[in-house]
């Protein structure tokens, strides 16, 4: 426990699975040989990593290391942005998510997203949780009525929106929308959630309830998370990966990487002397 | 002084005298057409003057003095009036003297210097006709065919009575005329168009064309006995005369069914002007016009223009919409989508004429006459939308206002968040599920700004109106009682248009001009009617899609 500073204690660490072994578990994402260019820029070189099932696994790094861009790759969110070139392979359960065969909004219902700041649709709350299965043209309106439940369940909004479904989603607070935002995305149940920085926006006792909500989420999807904030990722996740200028540096289990590093750059990282 | 300039104030004076300049020059304008259009249907009190031009005879005028300027005196004596020479300004009159038919024309120029005597006098007697302007003279008596019923005292209130019996069977009739026999000449003409439908596709059915003639020979026995009814309701109509004495003191005849109104300007209450006044306000509104347009009402034009104005958002927003969807969310952003855009804003500068030139080249004579051909060939050599009307005046205007909606759409999508498209894309949507139920939506106050742009803009145009539908005076109105209801092929009355015709197509322009602007005043209105719904409509979706900020 040397190298854990800013206050980390065994306590939080300890609420993480404890994994066997990262081989041991099943493979969720897998990604080979991932090199990403904006135009001429190269912004990921060569990360190859496995991401396991069912667990949570964060990025972190300083700004501009690649952790977001590599996050949006998992569900193709990249294909949105002019000039980017996309080379190597990643898989979803075994299946290339670049084959052609693949649909790209099929894609995105089973690897769902959520991002830094709250984006929620100029909507009711109702129909924003309703929004994906909407798409997935589900119109009856006890199903509905019943996903909409559960995914305000799952992301324990339920209680404090139950009487006003049909407002605005503007009416609510910060930490609500953003925790609207992941109920929208669970209310499709995906296999993966993506969350870029879902915190980042939020005040410490939102951020606290967000990481619970991670936590009870993770017997369900798997999870990776973006985050600026390392005591974060030593809170919530199983495994953690730090990147460096487009590089993965190191990929281990959290409570490893923080203790024991591997790398040189990972523990300057992590005791503050750069980034 | 270099210290104020140094302060910046001249800068703020400057800037707050621009706005300030605007606004007084907006308040004025629509001041001097609200004065100079409403004080028209006020009732102004009738003079009786004695006038003698130098070196005429003496004359008795009637009249309502409607204008006053002073002019040099060297203009009157090279018009042949004999001016004094020590006089320098002449004060002169124009007087609306109205019994056109007696003295040939509704005004005359009076000169100060022949005025012998003015009086107001009670008895004074102000007739609203349907034909020759107004009458102005001393009621004598009421006749029923050529017997005096009232005369002296009696005269007045007889007159009233028998006046509003005549205002009743009018109303019979026009409604017998403009209705049910509108409405038997439209089946009639629906029958004939039919008849020659079968005869062109050779088609020689006996029982289509029995029926044919059964229906046509219902609607002439059904219009014989509305003939009859007419008949019968004018020979009531004509009953009531009035004798009136006119200034030159002959008596004159008037037919009360001639008489739209009678009145006593000098002896009304202000109570009663009031509600003549209300009343011709009201007349200019919903009426139809009559002599030439110079008097009645505008109805049929404000109808015409709000028609249009309607159907060209109609057709101008999907047009609009689309198009800024496509250059925003499609089309690959470069030099190419910059040079549309060039094109379309240069497209707003083009000049309305040159769109009414398009309109009637491709909508009325290619368009307009292959669907003639293809769809209406019976009615052939007379055109059914092989000339101008309302559909193609709308087109027109659609295609001039459609630039301002590609900007203010695409001003509209650019202003979406990207987030909120991401968050959409993320949840499985496609980009155009994402269109159609975010963003959209969420751009729809900016695209009722477009609206509002292009209303504004093709409400207020007229040019190109006068080449592809427009007209002085529209028979049939665009909406009607005859299936199936909306006539887009007609022909149809406009404000613009109006004012144009009866401030200066008109025979007679003096009695036109306060028309002239109460019309404007009307197209003002009726243009701040329609964006103020607009508005309203745009707020409404505002506060429904108020996005987040950012």
């Amino acid at each position: 426990m040397a190298t854990l500073t800013h206050g980390l204690d065994a306590s939080i660490l300890n609420r993480s699975t404890q994994p066997a072994k990262l081989a041991d578990l099943h493979k969720s994402i897998e990604v080979s040989n991932l090199n990403l260019y904006y135009g001429s820029k190269q912004a990921l070189k060569n990360v190859n990593m496995v991401l396991p099932r069912h667990r949570v696994s964060a990025f972190i790094g300083p700004s501009g290391c690649g952790k977001s861009t590599l996050l949006r790759c998992f569900n193709r969110m990249n294909d949105l942005v002019d000039g980017v070139r996309i080379e190597g392979k990643i898989a979803l359960e075994g299946q290339d998510i670049h084959a052609r065969s693949v649909n790209v909004a099929d894609l995105r219902q089973r690897v769902g997203m959520v991002f830094q700041k709250p984006n929620h649709f100029p909507k009711s709350i109702y129909e924003n949780v309703a929004y994906g299965l909407r798409i997935q043209g589900v119109s009856k309106r006890r199903v509905l009525d019943e996903a909409v439940e559960n995914a305000l369940r799952g992301s324990a909004l339920l209680d404090e929106v139950k009487e006003r479904l049909h407002e605005n989603a503007l009416s609510l607070s910060g930490g609500q929308q953003q925790r609207l935002v992941i109920a929208r995305a669970i209310a499709i149940e995906p296999e993966v959630l993506l969350l870029d920085e879902p915190a980042s926006a939020l005040d410490p006792l939102s951020t606290l309830k967000i990481e619970e909500l991670i936590y009870e989420l993770k017997s369900k999807y798997t999870i990776v998370i973006v985050t600026h904030n390392m005591q974060q990722a030593a809170r919530v996740s199983d495994f953690t990966a730090f990147m460096y200028l487009g590089e993965l540096i190191e990929f281990d289990a959290t409570a490893t990487l923080f203790t024991n590093p591997k790398k040189k750059q990972t523990e300057d990282y992590i005791t503050g002397r750069y980034g | 002084m270099r210290a104020w300039f140094r302060s910046g104030s001249p800068w703020i004076w400057l800037t707050a005298s621009a706005v300030s300049v605007s606004l007084i020059m907006v308040l004025g304008l629509l001041s001097m057409i609200t004065y100079q259009g409403m004080g028209y249907f006020w009732p102004h009190e009738v003079q009786e003057l004695q006038y003698q031009e130098p070196g005429r005879p003496a004359v008795r005028l009637i009249g309502e003095i409607s204008d006053h300027e002073q002019v040099t005196a060297t203009r009157m004596r090279e018009s042949g009036l004999d001016v004094p020479a020590a006089v320098l300004r002449v004060d002169r009159f124009l007087v609306k003297t109205g019994n056109r038919e007696l003295g040939g024309a509704d005004f005359r120029w009076i000169v100060d210097l022949g005025m012998r005597g003015q009086t107001i006098p009670n008895d004074v007697m102000v007739l609203e006709r349907r034909e020759w302007g107004n009458f102005y003279g001393y009621l004598r008596a009421v006749k029923e065919g050529s017997s005096v019923v009232a005369q002296g005292e009696a005269a007045w209130p007889a007159l009233r009575e028998r006046l509003q019996r005549a205002l009743d069977i009018f109303d019979r009739i026009h409604t017998i005329e403009k209705g049910d026999i509108g409405a038997v000449n439209y089946t009639l003409e629906k029958l004939r168009l039919a008849e020659r439908r079968l005869e062109l596709d050779g088609n020689t059915d006996a029982a289509l064309h029995g029926r044919i003639a059964e229906q046509r020979n219902e609607q002439q026995a059904h219009y014989g006995l509305l003939q009859q009814q007419l008949a019968d309701l004018y020979l009531d109509l004509g009953r009531d005369s009035l004798s009136a004495e006119v200034a030159d003191g002959r008596v004159i005849d008037v037919k009360l069914a001639k008489v739209v109104r009678a009145y006593q300007p000098n002896t009304m209450p202000v109570i009663e002007k009031t509600s003549h006044y209300l009343q011709k306000i009201w007349e200019f509104i919903s009426d139809e016009p009559r002599e030439a347009n110079t008097e009645g009402g505008v109805f049929p034009a404000i109808f015409g223009t709000v028609m249009m104005v309607l159907i060209m958002s109609i057709l101008v927003t999907p047009f609009g919409v689309i198009a800024a969807v496509y250059l925003r969310e499609y089309a690959k952003q470069g030099v190419f989508t910059r040079i549309i855009r060039i094109a379309v804003n240069n497209l707003a500068g083009v000049p309305a004429i040159v769109y009414g030139v398009f309109g009637l080249g491709f909508f009325v004579y290619f368009l307009g006459s292959g669907i003639d051909q293809l769809f209406f060939p019976e009615a052939l050599p007379h055109p059914t939308f092989g000339t101008g009307g309302v559909l193609w005046s709308s087109l027109t205007l659609a295609i001039l206002t459609l630039p301002v909606m590609i900007v203010a759409t695409e001003e509209g999508l650019a202003r979406i968040p990207r987030s909120i498209r991401e968050g959409s894309l993320a949840l499985g949507a496609t980009k155009l599920e994402t269109l159609w139920r975010t963003v959209l939506p969420m751009a729809s106050p900016a695209i009722m700004t477009g609206v509002i742009l292009a209303v504004a803009r093709a409400a207020g145009e007229v040019a190109p109106l006068m080449l592809v539908g427009v007209v002085k005076l529209a028979p049939s109105m665009p909406v009607d009682l005859n299936a199936p209801f909306v006539h887009l092929d007609r022909k149809f009355m406009h404000l613009g248009f109006h004012i144009y015709d009866v401030g200066f197509q008109s025979p007679n322009v003096e009695a036109a001009r306060p028309l002239v602007f109460a019309t404007a005043l009307l197209l003002v209105l009726v243009i701040v009617l329609l964006n103020l719904t607009a508005i309203k409509i745009r707020n409404h979706l505002r506060e429904r899609y108020r996005a987040l900020d950012g």
